[in-house]
């Protein structure tokens, strides 16, 4: 959700142009177990774990991670979603998609939450992500997997886990998916 | 039609599409689950200024007003009539301009006049105006909750979600409003509401409290109302508006409850699934039968909780919706 800055009034309406695909499905998958495996590495106690997928891109992502870390931990993983539309700064200045609801049922206080996103851009959805957190309580960490960075930060945010930076210009849409990662415009007509 | 009240008005059902619609029950879901969070709160509205004018008594719609938006984080101007100056004979024009020159994002307009919310939209035009129920003309908040509570009845029963099921589950049901049509604001919005999203329409009431131009109401007037209860999936029981002089138009009120009222007898006609609503404040032994207003088919106090998710949605759709900061949409 990270690019819908870019993206026009009524997305539905739109088409996305595809330029390059820099990640087909297979690196997208192979880029999950890498960061998986960095995030075990980093975190002895992955059973304190929650990880949350943030609405609409990045949920997929946050199954497969948690996926993954299940097999790689052999345990289970905590899982949530979250929609940041009420916490967001530029309401008015992006289409309103608030349907996609929220689902978090554990105390977050003492854990360590793993936000997870399509692609990481200006920053606010990760700053009004994090204040959203706090309406759970108060976790021991928070820490950030995107899979494509692709710069422009506006906010003193970095991520944790990267599955590919790719520079780009503010006129380009990305589009990740499990499916791939596609680099390209949206178009209205 | 109004197609999407996002940086709209609310001034009325009438006109407003089923998509317009469909996007204010959707938006309610998630506020649902606001709701059910412990803290119930969320940043959206920080900043933004509601005021809520109520010119008539209310208890349910004002706190639930009230309640949304500072659920949303704006702040609540709340004008008690009775104490202002109002009562020293300041108009309506007079009390808009004052409370607009405080600064305000946001009007919920609660007034005895038809057409009122519409003669404030004109003065105060950069004002977002909700109206919470004017005279006899509409009461969008409660037809949008009324079919909110229904759709979402429906859903469970059919083990799917509200935002899944769309408008599905309107098709083809039979919704029979029961009651004084002529002095109700709730029944002109839910005639509205329900037959924008397709469901069938009929009203049951004595000739004298039937509106007297019908024409172009999307409705079918039901003479035998026993018949239509045993027909009906949703049964919408309205409040005797004594206040409005219904008196003269009833002979009298045990009258009026044996041949409109949905007592004990009546409601074994309904069938099993029939789902029965009341916008309260409930006239207990009149309309409705207090034993039955307690059953599990009537969903009254379901549609009061609802109350205020589906007035967060309308409050952060019309007035996030709008770009006062001179901001463009993208």
């Amino acid at each position: 959700m990270s690019d819908q800055l870019h993206r026009p009034a009524h997305p539905r309406e739109a088409v996305f142009l595809s330029k390059s695909q820099p990640l087909d499905s297979r690196d997208v998958e192979r880029a999950v177990r890498r960061m998986a495996h960095e995030v075990v590495e980093r975190n002895q106690d992955i059973d304190r774990l929650i990880v949350i997928g943030l609405q609409t891109g990045g949920v997929s992502f946050a199954q497969s991670l948690a996926d993954v870390l299940e097999e790689i931990g052999d345990t289970t993983v905590a899982r949530g979603v979250l929609d940041v539309a009420f916490y967001r700064d530029d309401l008015a200045l992006r289409p309103i998609s608030p349907s996609a609801a929220t689902s978090i049922d554990v105390d977050l206080t003492d854990r360590t939450v793993l936000l997870v996103d399509d692609v990481l851009y200006t920053g606010r959805t990760i700053r009004a992500a994090l204040n959203a957190l706090s309406d759970w309580g108060r976790p021991r960490a928070v820490q950030l997997a995107v899979m494509v960075d692709r710069g422009h930060r506006e906010l003193p945010i970095r991520p944790d886990y990267v599955g590919k930076n790719l520079p780009t210009s503010r006129d380009e849409a990305i589009v990740a998916t499990m499916d791939g990662v596609q680099i390209g415009t949206w178009s209205t007509s | 039609m109004i197609t999407s009240i996002k940086g709209e008005n609310l001034l009325t059902l009438a006109d407003v599409s089923r998509n317009a619609i469909l996007e204010v029950l959707d938006t309610a879901e998630a506020f649902v689950e606001v709701n059910q969070r412990s803290i119930k709160k969320v940043p959206t509205l920080k900043g933004r200024v509601v005021a809520s004018l109520f010119f008539e008594e209310s208890t349910r719609t004002r706190l639930s007003f009230e309640t949304a938006a500072k659920r949303l984080s704006a702040d609540v101007l709340s004008l008690a009539v009775a104490s202002s100056s109002v009562k020293k004979g300041e108009s309506l024009r007079d009390t808009i301009t004052t409370i607009d020159a405080l600064g305000i994002d946001a009007v919920v307009l609660r007034h005895q006049s038809s057409g009122a919310p519409m003669q404030v939209s004109r003065i105060v035009p950069h004002v977002r105006v909700i109206n919470a129920g004017d005279g006899q003309n509409q009461h969008p908040t409660q037809g949008l909750l009324d079919v909110f509570s229904v759709r979402q009845v429906l859903a469970e029963r059919a083990n799917t979600t509200g935002v899944e099921s769309g408008a599905s589950l309107f098709e083809g049901l039979n919704v029979l409003i029961v009651g004084d049509i002529r002095h109700s604001r709730v029944a002109r919005s839910d005639i509205a509401a329900y037959a924008a999203l397709g469901a069938t329409v009929r009203v049951a009431a004595p000739g004298t409290l039937l509106p007297t131009d019908l024409e172009g109401w999307p409705v079918e007037v039901v003479t035998n109302l026993d018949e239509a209860l045993a027909g009906a999936d949703v049964v919408g029981v309205l409040r005797l508006q004594k206040e409005r002089g219904t008196g003269h138009l009833v002979p009298s009120l045990d009258e009026f409850t044996r041949f409109y009222g949905l007592t004990q007898e009546r409601v074994k006609l309904l069938r099993p699934t029939a789902i029965i609503t009341h916008p309260g404040p409930m006239n207990r032994g009149v309309e409705i039968d207090s034993l039955v207003a307690d059953m599990p088919a009537a969903i009254i106090e379901r549609q009061v909780s609802n109350g205020v998710p589906i007035r967060m949605a309308v409050l952060y759709l019309t007035i996030a919706g709008s770009s006062n900061q001179g901001a463009i949409s993208v």
